[in-house]
């Protein structure tokens, strides 16, 4: 019954956690810093084009998020419905796969 | 006999079917909920099914559930947990009803094993007795989760056994946990095996009804909690 996955999942996701607890703070007081501040999209995207900073925060930030929120998700599934665990590894994969691409996605085009 | 010396109790009949059957009881100071139901079988109807052994305590064998919570019954006087005049009992939670307020308790016990939650020693009969220090800090962590009498109120009070039945439950995870604090347990290897996964005390939310409802005032959850930072430790280390 021992399954190393299991550990290793349940281990990413704590590290995950404490990434998010971190990345999620600075992204809230910017947030409402820029708000205060009454910048525009334009100027938003002036301050963190080509700025490495930037792209470090929130490319740890969607990829702790596509890692924590998939190992949840996994859980949820294999308690509230009758999914086989391989089932349920291959949907938490594929929704990690979507969240880790849309997140990307989004993280670049604030940086180029 | 006035509404005040008459206790109302509704009383779980049969097996997975079946219905809750009315009757009043006399109602006496430090009355426990198992002498409602002795003096249900002995008085009104023999044909209750319910088990006990010890009625100190000590045996685990008389936990049902009581007013929609698991306890023993032996110990649990009917003053502290009726409901006005009013007491509802059925079988615990998450085990088969065998009939009336019986459940089976085969799966509770086979977890037990599953956990490997069991001494496992090399010593021989030649050896000397193993000297443990009380004042150790692992035997500390082990005296704290000792006492458990098997009841399996923690297992009907736990929800992620209700949720995912292949889960190893409290009773079983906090066995394991003082077995790896055992300074004579020979094979803590493989008791974190046994445990390491979503199944074992992965699988634990820590929402602690089996701390709340544990007669013994034992906090599984705490051990549980050791529990995954020992494997969390022991992967890191490559031991697992
Ligand atoms: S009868 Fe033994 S613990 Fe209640």
């Amino acid at each position: 019954m021992n399954s190393r996955l299991d550990v290793w999942l349940w281990m990413a996701q704590r590290a995950t956690a404490f990434l998010l607890v971190i990345t999620v703070t600075i992204h809230l007081g910017t947030m409402i810093y820029v708000v205060n501040d009454g910048l525009s999209a334009g100027q938003i995207l002036a301050h963190t084009r080509g700025n490495l900073f930037w792209l470090s925060v929130y490319g740890s930030f969607v990829t702790a998020a596509a890692i924590h929120v998939p190992i949840g998700l996994r859980v949820v599934l294999m308690e509230w419905t009758s999914i086989r665990k391989d089932g349920v590894n291959m949907i938490a994969l594929a929704f990690a796969a979507l969240l880790a691409f849309l997140g990307w996605r989004a993280v670049l085009g604030l940086y180029a | 006999m006035t509404k005040a010396q008459v206790l109302d109790v509704s009383v779980w009949r049969g097996g997975v079917s079946g219905e809750f059957v009315a009757y009043r009881v006399p109602r006496h100071d430090n009355q426990t909920v198992l002498d409602v139901v002795t003096y249900i079988q002995r008085h009104l109807d023999p044909t209750l099914s319910y088990r006990f052994a010890c009625r100190v305590g000590v045996c685990g064998s008389c936990a049902m559930t009581v007013n929609g919570s698991p306890k023993w019954t032996c110990r649990t006087h009917v003053e502290r947990v009726a409901n006005g005049h009013r007491l509802s009992l059925s079988p615990l939670r998450n085990l088969p009803v065998i009939k009336d307020l019986v459940v089976d308790m085969r799966t509770f016990f086979t977890k037990w094993r599953r956990a490997r939650g069991y001494f496992i020693s090399a010593g021989t009969r030649e050896d000397a007795f193993a000297r443990v220090r009380p004042d150790s800090a692992q035997r500390r962590q082990a005296d704290k989760g000792i006492e458990c009498i098997n009841c399996a109120v923690c297992y009907a009070a736990c929800d992620v056994v209700s949720w995912k039945p292949d889960y190893l439950g409290p009773a079983a995870l906090n066995r394991v946990w003082t077995l790896i604090n055992d300074a004579r347990d020979e094979h803590r290897d493989l008791h974190l095996a046994a445990v390491a996964s979503d199944d074992g005390c992965l699988g634990c939310h820590g929402q602690q009804a089996c701390l709340q409802h544990c007669p013994m005032g034992l906090n599984p959850a705490a051990g549980i909690a050791g529990l995954k930072r020992t494997v969390a430790l022991a992967a890191l280390r490559g031991e697992l």
